[in-house]
């Protein structure tokens, strides 16, 4: 069954990437595709589930002059958290496109269940050597899902010294987004549910139903959709140490301008019992500078081989983190095992805010998405990988993904003491990879 | 405390570039570094899967290589 099942995907992703980069067979024997698949689950417990595959070709055209082209295509479905607090009584919420309601139990971390994408991918990058101390790269790439377009350019020169042993790089890569979520883009702190009352339906009511159709037409908008755009630059340095061990160190800096604001995310007002009275729409600010300095050294051993990393980023929204990530590769019968260490540690951005008080005045920028607030994330995972002949490999990985937000500082005010507030999130990673 | 880190971290790059010059191997001695296991980035499959996963479900990105594009949202 199990032996049915790869000879079907092998078949399956053969038939596929053959389409995808030209005549296969032809290929195989004249040119020299080098073809990389991975199929991906995540699947978060009781929230977003996504399956993502990617088949990624390599063709060296002349001595090394590379046509890397790569095709990404990703379903997303399952529950998101909406921003709003959790209550000890049932809440019911307006979707955020304005169109229909849901329910969230009581004492739960409001989900809005309604999430569903699906994304496809291309990269092409083009690499060639500048005479012989040098190479350059460009690429292309596009990504478009139902409500989201990124389009996008980079660039990069390398110059090696030191008989190849230093390469110090540098890169610039631009892109341009436009989202146009249903319903529009939501004026900020505009009430979710601008019509009070029109859930609660009675008999003689029939007006209100009518009224609660149009909700969507009447939502207040500030148009269809908008856009942001992001420029990155890259610093790199990556050095020989010795016949052993190599390092890479690099700096980034990324301005982005434009929209960057959740339009389905909310965030609840709550009194001064903590009682939840109605939700805004979020704002986040529209413009973000984001530095960050990444090491990473590789050691082999006589046999296993250490990959360590460590990142550093900051930004002028206030958020800063640390992530550290390790794997081991270490020969295994006729193939290798890679144990997988991922810490990461994030503060919250200045804007985060877990709820809003009624009598306070309204901030200008305010986000309860956990994502921009304080946390630490953990992942543990172990890959398996079988080289077979003519440099084809097999390899599946499996990880356990744990974030666990917590609180930055705010008092848990009157009944917000009775309810899970920082909801931890797990997930599972299951992977299966192909190279041939 | 920041501004102390961010100065020291440019003071440790600026020792290690210039030591750079004295470090480093002669072509013949490159048969381990020469190992896909040992390239910097050596499953650049596994790299951009986990590059979106984490793109998407935390407030950083970025380091290794650019951002990247979509918006991978939720």
């Amino acid at each position: 069954m199990q032996l049915d099942k790869n000879s079907n995907l092998k078949l399956l992703l053969s038939t596929a990437t053959c389409s995808l980069f030209g005549n296969g067979a032809q290929a195989e024997e004249d040119n020299n595709w080098k073809i990389d698949t991975a199929l991906m689950y995540y699947g978060e417990t009781d929230r977003v589930t996504a399956v993502e595959g990617i088949i990624a070709g390599t063709k060296e055209f002349s001595d090394e002059h590379f046509l890397n082209l790569k095709v990404t295509i990703d379903s997303l479905t399952g529950a998101s958290p909406n921003g709003a607090i959790a209550q000890p009584e049932v809440q019911t919420f307006t979707r955020p496109s304005g169109d229909g309601s849901y329910v969230v139990k009581s004492g739960e971390t409001p989900l809005d269940d309604t999430f569903k994408d699906t994304r496809l991918q291309v990269n092409a990058q083009w690499s060639q050597p500048l005479g012989r101390s040098y190479l350059s790269s460009a690429g292309l790439h596009a990504s478009k899902e139902y409500d989201y377009l990124s389009l996008g350019a980079n660039a990069s020169l390398s110059r090696y010294f030191n008989q190849k042993n230093t390469t110090v790089s540098l890169g610039v890569a631009y892109s341009n987004d436009t989202i146009e979520p249903e319903g529009g883009i939501p004026v900020p702190f505009t009430e979710v549910d601008w019509q009070q009352g029109a859930i609660e339906h009675t008999d003689d009511d029939f007006e209100d139903e009518e009224e609660d159709n149009n909700r969507a037409s009447n939502k207040p908008t500030l148009g269809a959709d908008d856009t942001k755009d992001t420029l990155d630059l890259l610093l790199g340095l990556s050095q020989v140490i010795n016949r052993r061990m190599i390092m890479q160190f690099n700096y980034s800096y990324s301005q982005v301008d434009g929209y960057m604001t959740d339009p389905f995310k909310v965030i609840s007002v709550v009194n001064s019992n903590g009682e939840s009275q109605r939700q805004l729409y979020e704002q986040r600010p529209d413009s973000r500078t984001k530095e960050s300095v990444y090491w990473q050294t590789k050691y082999h051993f006589d046999r296993t081989v250490l990959d360590f990393s460590y990142r550093y980023m900051w930004d002028d929204w206030e958020i800063k983190s640390h992530t550290f990530d390790v794997r081991y590769y270490i020969p295994f019968y006729d193939g290798y095992l890679e144990p997988h260490v991922r810490y990461y540690m994030q503060e919250a951005a200045d804007f985060y805010r877990t709820f809003l008080l009624d009598n306070e005045s309204t901030p200008e920028f305010a986000s309860a998405d956990y994502r921009v607030g304080e946390m630490d994330g953990l992942t543990l995972g172990i890959k398996y990988g079988v080289p077979l002949k003519d440099g084809k490999e097999f390899s599946f990985r499996l990880e356990f993904f744990q974030q666990t937000p917590t609180n930055p500082g705010f008092e848990e005010i009157g009944v917000l003491q009775d309810v899970e507030l920082f909801e931890r999130v797990e997930a599972v990673i299951a992977q299966v990879s192909y190279s041939f | 405390m920041n501004r102390t880190f961010k100065l020291s971290i440019i003071a440790i790059s600026i020792t290690l570039a210039s030591g750079c010059s004295s470090l480093g191997v002669q072509p013949w001695e490159r048969d381990l570094l020469a190992k896909r296991q040992m390239a910097i980035t050596s499953s650049p499959i596994d790299a951009a899967l986990d590059d979106h996963i984490y793109f998407s479900k935390e407030a950083s990105s970025g380091g290794r290589s650019f951002a990247g594009g979509g918006c991978g949202c939720n």
